[in-house]
């Protein structure tokens, strides 16, 4: 008797299972956690690099990135966030189309952003920002001078950024795909919703990237 | 996981608007004559205060249990701490001992 009691005792202390919603969103929680060490593994060091660039320098960043292109990419990278709560907001109220029109501008959104640094890279190694070197001049039209890591920080962590920005579009498009074919309603949703906690931070690293690399 | 339901909404436009405001202001304090230091903290702050913003309304923490916005603010800790550990090491004049600035010339040979 005194044993069932104590059993009884110990089951309230538990949390409750997870549900299916709960699992899917805490499990992607879980991963945006440990992306995030991952990408603040990658701008530490290239913190530490640049702060032991010492005598050598480090050039300043506007002198080669073009900040206002940069801008123009966070602006639209905040849009798409935009849609994409919109959407989400949309298919709680039931309404799958609203939803499907917001997944499309999220996803065009992140096409758009991709297109532009496909075209920023291309610009950049035209003017001599590769792996090994810096371009002879800067963007004003001084000459450039300073430690050659720029480089490969600079690709390692916006190639890192755009590897995600894709994985969130071929991710956004599948679940545009469920959603044509009805998969969502009002009360189902949660695979949107874990697609949005994706997308978000993706929107989040980007305005870490931004200030780090390009602004400061 | 959500504590309030999803039936509240907040003001998404006005979240927008504000992170719109914040990304121009921050572009607008890059200027050359602008005091490097001050600059910096500014605009570490104000990407501070975007990325709140996002996690809060957009990644709706707002309405999680705490719990999950304790667990979620680690690894940011985590990732200042590993700067600010690896400063003192790579800052330190010691370790440029012996490496003196290269000229003009050899910057250039060694770029072609």
């Amino acid at each position: 008797m005194e044993q069932a009691t104590t059993l009884e005792h110990t089951e309230d202390v538990y949390e409750p299972s997870l549900t299916p919603d709960s699992l899917g969103k805490l499990g992607m929680w879980i991963f945006l956690i440990g992306d995030t060490m991952s990408f603040g593994a990658l701008l530490a060091a290239y913190a530490a690099l640049r702060a032991g660039a010492g005598v050598i320098g480090w050039v300043p960043p506007s002198e080669i990135l073009g900040i206002n292109l940069t801008a123009g990419m966070t602006f639209l990278l905040i849009c798409s966030s935009v849609t994409m709560v919109k959407a989400l907001e949309s298919i709680q109220k039931g309404n799958v189309s609203r939803m499907c029109t917001f997944l499309g501008l999220t996803i065009l959104g992140g096409v758009i952003f991709l297109g532009l640094q496909a075209y920023e890279w291309t610009h950049l190694i035209k003017h001599g920002l590769t792996l090994t070197g810096l371009p002879e001049h800067g963007l004003k039209g001084g000459a450039i001078a300073g430690s050659t890591l720029f480089g490969p920080t600079f690709y390692a962590i916006t190639g890192f950024h755009g590897l995600h920005v894709t994985g969130g579009v071929i991710y956004l498009i599948v679940i545009l795909i469920h959603g044509l074919r009805g998969r969502y309603t009002a009360e189902f949703n949660h695979e949107v919703e874990i697609v949005g906690l994706y997308w978000h931070f993706v929107d989040l690293i980007w305005i870490m990237v931004f200030t780090f690399i390009y602004l400061i | 996981m959500a504590q309030n339901g999803h039936n509240e909404h907040p003001k998404y436009m006005w979240i927008f608007l504000w992170l719109a405001v914040l990304t121009a202001i921050e572009v607008g304090i890059v200027i050359p004559d602008f005091p490097k230091a001050l600059t910096i903290i500014l605009l570490i702050g104000l990407a501070c205060a975007k990325a709140i913003l996002v996690a809060v309304y957009f990644m709706h923490l707002k309405f999680e249990k705490r719990t999950l916005a304790v667990i979620v603010i680690t690894p940011f800790l985590i990732c200042v701490f590993l700067v600010i550990m690896l400063m003192p090491d790579l800052t330190s004049e010691k370790r440029h001992e012996g490496i003196e600035k290269p000229s003009a010339e050899v910057m250039d040979t060694t770029e072609h």
